[in-house]
């Protein structure tokens, strides 16, 4: 009660129904009781401070009415028995945060150009303050966001909670598993030193032995039939401005649904018994032999 | 007119826009704005139809002309490049010689590669005049190869591709024998032009991406690439 009381009035949690007076929030006795007219100036002004933040919160929310969806979102109710393997996914989400993050200041150095890109890591890597930190948290990032998406989506299979109804949060999710291995393929090519040359020869002539279209989407990725100036620029331009726009478009999605649909309780707990059973089984049995008379 | 001659009138309009046996409150509800006599569309509806329309064409107007500039290369051939590698007398018809020539320009180093060139040899059938100019990049994944002298033969470090004197996959993951390049002989230098890929019977395809494999129906499974050269 007492931390509660440090949350801005707008977005403290909802009462439940049928308890205080209906309306949204604990009474903020603490910012209403207070007569100002017998404080001093000090104390008026303190209590003017205290107030200004929540102040400004019913202000945007009164304009915005954005504190219906936040505390529907914070307070929401999670299944009996969640437990740390629902954690994966905001790990991931994290995950991505610190990339795009890292990911902007490193473009702040970097040159997508063939003759300059391997030096600008190097500048990066060696004189840049801090540089071969953040290089070396977007460069370890990446695989530790692969490795987070794999397991939350193992933990969505195991715990059976791509079922009915979330089986399109499941099909967003493998859209987002596959734009983020983009990520890591198109990132992979951006040092330009041996290591990422080769390894995008092989990659994108992997892509070319899908038959059919296998060749032309092999010359896409290149910008035409040799790897050349342009396809690290076209690999910059894919990830760092059209997989991020549409990663963060889906992970809207996604949540939107995790939000409005609720998680799953894990399988290892039995579903509570309904308790209400036996009266909803009577107004049925009662309704059926009212049947179509009325 | 007759009052009898008004409701014949009215029956037949009443027959003409099909409020006869319309529901009672079906014929009560009021024409909207605008409605006329023999009308095919509400106005409602044309203009919701013109919006759309009009919507769609603004939208392919921009995306149209970005997807195309985006996929252009796909069909864009590049200008063709030879370039001289060394005088006829360097190159011998029993081992390669290996030669480094810029197939890519603009991008420095990265776009160079290696070419494994020798003469035409009698004893494999081929033209003692003609020139063999065989690509170190594998047929695999596009590692580069290396021919190694002892055992004649051209082997991959990545997967254990390994080739044949003439190119000829014998070992390893490889679909297809080595690419070549054309070669052509220009006051008496060698001179080393668009790559080309071969069938396992080494007959000239256009040039395929490593990984893909070339004659019968896989020519029409890996089909050839607007990008590419036609071979020789």
């Amino acid at each position: 009660m007492k931390l509660d009381s440090l949350i801005p009035a707008p977005l403290r949690k909802p009462a439940k129904p049928g308890q205080g007076n209906g309306a949204k929030g604990a009474a903020p006795a603490d910012l209403k009781t207070a007569p100002p007219e017998r404080a001093s100036d000090a104390k008026r002004l303190g209590d003017q401070a205290k107030d200004a933040p929540a102040d400004v919160l019913a202000w945007v929310d009164q304009r915005t009415a954005a504190s219906g969806f936040l505390t529907g979102m914070l307070y929401r109710k999670v299944p009996k028995g969640t437990n740390w393997f629902y954690t994966l996914g905001s790990a991931t989400l994290i995950a991505f945060v610190v990339q795009a993050t890292t990911g902007v200041f490193l473009a702040m150095f970097y040159t997508p150009s063939t003759t300059q890109a391997y030096a600008s890591i190097s500048h990066i890597n060696n004189d840049v303050f801090l540089g071969q930190f953040v290089h070396g948290m977007h460069k370890w990032g990446s695989s530790v966001m692969v490795i987070l998406v794999f397991l939350h989506m193992g933990r969505t299979f195991f715990f059976g909670a791509y079922k009915y109804p979330r089986e399109l949060n499941w099909v967003i999710g493998v859209v987002l598993l596959i734009l983020t291995m983009t990520m890591a393929f198109t990132g992979y090519l951006l040092p330009f030193d041996q290591r990422s040359f080769w390894a995008s020869v092989v990659g994108i002539n992997i892509n070319g032995t899908g038959p059919v279209v296998g060749p032309y989407l092999s010359d896409f990725l290149r910008a035409g039939p040799e790897l050349g100036a342009t396809t690290l620029s076209r690999f910059y331009a894919i990830h760092m401005l059209l997989v991020p726009g549409a990663i963060i478009a889906l992970i809207g999605a996604h949540l939107y649904l995790v939000v409005k649909l609720g998680t799953t309780a894990p399988p290892w707990l039995r579903a509570d018994k309904p308790k209400v059973a036996e009266p909803i089984a009577r107004l049925d049995a009662g309704a059926g032999s009212n049947g179509s008379g009325g | 007119m007759a009052l009898s001659d008004w409701r014949r009138l009215a029956d037949e309009a009443n027959k003409r826009n099909g409020a006869e046996g319309a529901s009672p409150a079906e014929r009560a509800k009021p024409n909207p704005p605008g409605y006329f006599e023999g009308e095919s569309m509400t106005r409602r509806r044309a203009f919701t139809i013109a919006a759309q329309g009009l919507g769609g064409l603004a939208g392919a107007a921009v995306v149209l002309p970005a997807v195309g500039f985006a996929v252009a290369p796909i069909f864009h051939r590049g200008k063709e490049r030879w370039e001289a590698v060394g005088p006829v007398g360097d190159f011998v018809e029993d081992t390669y010689r290996q030669v480094v020539f810029t197939e890519t320009e603009g991008i420095g180093d990265a776009g160079k590669t290696t070419a494994y060139v020798r003469k035409g040899s009698k004893q494999l059938g081929e033209d003692p005049k003609s020139i063999v100019a065989v690509s170190n990049r594998c047929a695999h994944l596009g590692c580069p190869v290396r021919f190694v002298e002892a055992a004649g033969n051209f082997i991959c470090p990545c997967h254990g591709g390994v080739y044949d004197f003439q190119g000829k996959r014998i070992g390893g993951p490889p679909v297809r024998p080595l690419d070549h390049f054309q070669a052509r002989i220009r006051n008496g230098q060698v001179e080393l032009g668009p790559r080309y890929s071969v069938t396992s019977q080494l007959e000239p395809v256009r040039a395929r991406d490593p990984g893909e494999f070339t004659g019968g129906v896989w020519e029409y499974l890996y089909p050839p690439r607007p990008s590419t050269f036609p071979p020789p």
